[in-house]
C-alpha cells in the first residue's frame, strides 16, 4: 500500500493539472496547469526507477558495484529540461499576446476560429 | 572514407543539420549571403546523406546504428544482461522512405525560403530553428529507442511553434503557436508517460526489446491508447485537429510546408507503434478501425470545412486534414486484416501500400500547394480569396504548378495523387465499399473546392490592383520546380516507386519480428 | 523494364503511360476535326466584343466572380451540417484541450471494454 503512495500522488497531480488546463481561462494559469501535469510526469518516471535496497548509481561512494540503473533519473532530467524550456517558450507567448490583444483571457484570444 | 559515411551515417543525419543550426547565427553575422550559403550547404548535406543511407537500407536491409558503442553493431553490450541500454538507431525501410520525404522536401522549401523570406527580420534564429525542425523530424524517423523519440518530438514542437509565431503578426501567428505548443506538450507528456509504463514493465526503451517482450496487459491498453490519441493529435486527425488549420495558416508559407511533413513523422511513430510495439498482440479488428473511423472523419470533416474558407492557406490546411485521413484510411485498414494472411495478401498489403504511397505524395503535393500559396502572398501580400483574380495573367509559371498540385491532390490522372488514391480505392473497397464510396467523394469535394481556389486566384480579368504584380523570383520557382517535377514522375511511374521505395517499406512495418531480429539478433 | 510496368492495385491495374498515349491520340483526333471547321474568327471586328445584351461592358472589378458568392447553393443546402460543424471550431483553448481529454476516454473505452 505504501508503495503505491508516488502513484496515487502521480494521479492527483495529473488530474490537477489537466483540470487547470480544461477549465481556468488565464493563459498564466494554463502554463501552470502544464506545469503541474509535467511534475506528475516527472514524478511518475522517478518513481519507476525506485528499488528497495537498491544503492545509488554514484560509482565513488558506492560499496559495491551493484548499483540500480541510473535510466529513470537520466529520463526525469532530460525531461525536466525540456519543461523549462517548454515554460520559457509558453510565457514568452503569453508576453506577446498580452500586449498584442490586451488580453490573457483565452476567451478572448479566439480571432483565428472556424 | 566511403565506407566511413555509409557507417556513420545515421549519426551525421543528425548531426550535420544540429551542428549547421547552432553555427548558423554566427555565420550570419558575417552577412546574409554568407548565411543562405551555409545554410544551404548543410541541407545539401543532410540530403545526400539522408539519400546514401536510404539508398543502403533499400539495397541491404535494416542499418542499426548504437551510439557510444566499441563498434556501431554492438546492440547488446556484454555486461548488461541482455538489455539493450544505449541509445540505438534502427533504420528499416519505411524510416528510409520518410527520411528520404524529409530530405527532399526540406531541400526544397529551403531553396524557396532562402528567397521568399529574405525581406523578413530576424533570420538568424529562423534558419536555427528551421534546421532543428529538419533534425527533429530525422531524428524520430531513425530512432530505435522510445525515450529517444519523444526527445526529437519535443525538439520538434518546440522548434515548429518558435516558427508558427515567426510572423508574430498583430498576434494572430503567437495565438495559432499557442494553441498547436499547448496541445503538443499536453500529447508529448502522455507519450511520456506510456513510456514509463513500458519502462516500469519491460525494464526497457528499446523499442525492439519492449516489442519482444509485449504482453498486451491493461497497462499496455492505456499505454497504446495515451500514444495513439497523442499521435493522432500530432498528425491532424479529426476530432483532434483544431490546432491545424490555425498554425498552418499562421506559420511562414515554408515552415508550413515543413509542418506537413513533420506531421508525417508523427503519422509514422503511430504506425511504429502500432505495427511494431504491438503488431498481433492488439485486437488488430478493433484498433484498425478505431484508426479507420479516425481516417474517414478526418477525410470528410477536412473536406467539408475546407469548402466555405476564405483564407488559402487555411483552407489548404483543412485540406491537409483531409488527406491524412486517406494514409489513415489506408493502413487502417491493412492494420485491420493483419494476421489473417489470406486477406492481407489479398488486399491488406495494397492497403498499406497505397497508405504509405500516399504519405510521400501529399508531402509532394501538399507541399507544392503552400508554396504556390506563399508565392502569391510574396507578391499580392493578402491570403484574403475574396480579394483576389485575375492572376493568372502575371504569374503563369506560379498558376502551373498551382494547377499540378491541384490536379495531384484531386486524385486526377496522370498525377501521383491518382495512383496512391486508386490502390486506396481498390483495396479499401475489397475490404468494406462504403468507405470506398466515402474516400471517392471526398475526392471529388476536394476537387469542388480546388476549382473554386483556382478560379478565384487565377481566372478573371487582370484586376486594376494587380497591375504591377510580377512572377515570382527564381529560386522560389526552383523550389517549386522540384517539388513539381517529382509530383509528374511518381505518376508517370508509379509501379517504379512503389516497387523500389514503398512496397519494402509496408513489408517492413507489417515484420515485427524481422524488426526484433534486426536490433536484439537471432529470432 | 520496370518503369513501363503498370501499378497493380489488386483487381485492377492503372498505367499511366497508355493512359497517356490514350489521351495524345484523342488530342490528335479532336485536332483533325477541328482543323476541317470553317475558320469565322476575324480580329478586330465587334464579333471579338462581349456581347451583353447591348448593354454597355461591366467594370473589369465587376466581371469577376469573387470566392465567397462560389457553392452558395451547396452551403445553402447543407446548411444543417455546417450550422453544427463550423461553430463546433470555436477558437478557445480550453475547448481543444477538452476534446483532445474526451477522445483519449473515449478510445480508452473502446480499447480496454471491447
Amino acid at each position: 500500500m505504501f508503495w503505491n503512495l508516488p502513484f496515487i500522488a502521480v494521479v492527483a497531480l495529473s488530474l490537477i493539472g489537466l483540470a487547470t488546463i480544461v477549465i481556468k481561462k488565464n493563459l498564466i494559469k494554463i502554463f501552470l496547469g502544464i506545469t503541474i501535469f509535467e511534475s506528475a510526469v516527472n514524478l511518475f518516471l522517478i518513481s519507476l526507477g525506485y528499488r528497495a535496497g537498491g544503492i545509488a548509481p554514484i560509482f565513488t561512494s558506492a560499496p559495491s558495484t551493484d548499483m540500480v540503473l541510473a535510466t529513470p533519473q537520466a529520463l526525469t532530467l532530460t525531461s525536466i529540461v525540456i519543461g523549462v524550456a517548454t515554460s520559457a517558450l509558453l510565457l514568452s507567448f503569453a508576453v506577446i499576446i498580452w500586449k498584442k490583444y490586451g488580453t490573457i483571457n483565452t476567451d478572448e484570444i479566439r480571432r483565428l476560429r472556424e | 572514407m566511403n565506407g566511413f559515411l555509409i557507417t556513420h551515417a545515421p549519426a551525421l543525419l543528425i548531426m550535420v543539420p544540429l551542428i549547421g543550426a547552432f553555427v548558423a547565427p554566427f555565420v550570419g553575422r558575417v552577412s546574409p549571403k554568407v548565411r543562405s550559403a551555409w545554410i544551404i550547404l548543410i541541407m545539401t548535406l543532410t540530403t545526400l546523406v539522408a539519400l546514401m543511407l536510404a539508398s543502403d537500407v533499400f539495397l541491404h536491409g535494416t542499418r542499426i546504428y548504437v551510439f557510444g558503442a566499441t563498434s556501431p553493431g554492438l546492440t547488446v553490450p556484454l555486461d548488461s544482461g541482455g538489455i539493450p541500454i544505449r541509445i540505438i538507431f534502427t533504420i528499416d525501410a519505411m524510416s528510409a522512405l520518410m527520411q528520404v520525404i524529409a530530405a527532399v522536401c526540406g531541400f526544397a522549401v529551403l531553396l524557396y525560403s532562402i528567397s521568399a523570406d529574405r525581406i523578413h527580420s530576424g533570420l538568424e534564429s529562423y534558419y536555427t530553428l528551421f534546421l532543428l525542425m529538419i533534425t527533429g523530424i530525422m531524428g524520430m524517423v531513425s530512432t530505435g529507442d522510445f525515450f529517444n523519440f519523444f526527445v526529437f518530438l519535443e525538439i520538434l514542437s518546440i522548434a515548429s511553434a518558435g516558427l508558427i509565431a515567426y510572423r508574430i503578426d498583430g498576434g494572430l501567428a503567437v495565438e495559432a503557436a499557442i494553441k498547436y505548443f499547448v496541445l503538443s506538450t499536453i500529447g508529448a507528456m502522455a507519450v511520456l508517460i506510456a513510456i514509463g509504463i513500458y519502462y516500469g514493465e519491460y525494464n526497457a526503451l528499446n523499442i525492439a526489446m519492449i516489442a519482444s517482450r509485449m504482453q498486451f496487459t491493461l497497462l499496455d491498453q492505456v499505454a497504446l491508447v495515451l500514444i495513439i490519441a497523442a499521435l493522432a493529435m500530432k498528425c491532424g486527425a479529426v476530432p483532434l485537429h483544431f490546432w491545424t488549420p490555425d498554425a498552418y495558416s499562421m506559420a511562414p508559407s515554408s515552415v508550413t510546408a515543413m509542418l506537413v511533413v513533420a506531421s508525417q513523422a508523427s503519422l509514422y511513430g503511430l504506425f511504429r507503434v502500432v505495427f511494431t510495439i504491438y503488431n498481433l498482440t492488439l485486437n488488430a479488428m478493433t484498433v484498425g478501425w478505431i484508426i479507420i473511423i479516425l481516417g474517414i472523419l478526418s477525410m470528410v470533416v477536412g473536406v467539408t470545412m475546407a469548402i466555405p474558407q476564405k483564407n488559402v492557406k487555411r483552407l489548404m490546411a483543412y485540406h491537409a486534414i483531409s488527406q491524412t485521413g486517406y494514409m489513415l484510411l489506408g493502413v487502417g485498414v491493412g492494420l485491420a486484416v493483419l494476421g489473417n494472411q489470406p486477406l492481407m495478401e489479398s488486399f491488406g498489403y495494397i492497403a498499406m501500400e497505397g497508405g504509405i504511397f500516399h504519405i510521400i505524395n501529399h508531402a509532394m503535393y501538399k507541399g507544392l500547394l503552400f508554396l504556390t500559396a506563399g508565392a502569391i502572398f510574396f507578391r499580392i501580400g493578402t491570403y484574403n480569396l475574396n480579394r483576389m483574380g485575375g492572376l493568372g495573367h502575371s504569374m503563369k509559371y506560379t498558376m502551373v504548378f498551382f494547377i499540378i498540385g491541384a490536379l495531384a491532390i484531386a486524385g486526377i490522372p496522370p498525377f501521383n495523387g491518382y495512383a496512391s488514391k486508386l490502390m486506396i480505392y481498390e483495396s479499401v473497397f475489397a475490404f468494406n465499399p462504403v468507405l470506398a464510396v466515402i474516400a471517392m467523394v471526398v475526392s471529388i469535394l476536394t476537387l469542388a473546392s480546388f476549382v473554386k481556389v483556382f478560379h478565384s486566384i487565377f481566372m478573371g480579368p487582370r484586376l486594376p490592383e494587380f497591375d504591377t504584380v510580377q512572377e515570382a523570383p527564381m529560386p522560389m520557382l526552383v523550389g517549386m520546380g522540384i517539388l513539381a517535377a517529382i509530383v509528374i514522375l511518381f505518376g508517370l511511374f508509379p509501379q517504379a516507386v512503389v516497387d523500389t521505395l514503398i512496397a519494402p517499406a509496408a513489408h517492413a512495418l507489417a515484420d515485427q519480428s524481422g524488426y526484433i531480429a534486426s536490433v536484439l539478433g537471432g529470432a | 523494364m520496370t518503369l513501363v510496368e503498370s501499378l497493380s492495385t489488386g483487381t485492377g491495374f492503372w498505367n499511366p503511360l497508355a493512359w497517356l498515349i490514350a489521351v495524345l491520340v484523342a488530342a490528335v483526333i479532336v485536332y483533325l476535326i477541328r482543323q476541317r471547321g470553317e475558320s469565322g474568327y476575324k480580329k478586330g471586328t465587334t464579333q471579338t466584343v462581349p456581347f451583353i445584351s447591348g448593354n454597355p461592358e461591366p467594370e473589369k472589378e465587376m466581371v469577376h466572380v469573387r470566392a465567397s458568392n462560389l457553392y452558395w447553393g451547396y452551403l445553402d443546402a447543407l446548411k444543417g451540417y455546417y450550422n453544427f460543424i463550423v461553430p463546433a471550431h470555436t477558437g478557445v483553448l480550453n475547448d481543444y484541450v477538452l476534446w483532445y481529454l474526451g477522445t483519449t476516454a473515449a478510445l480508452f473505452v473502446v480499447v480496454v471494454f471491447i
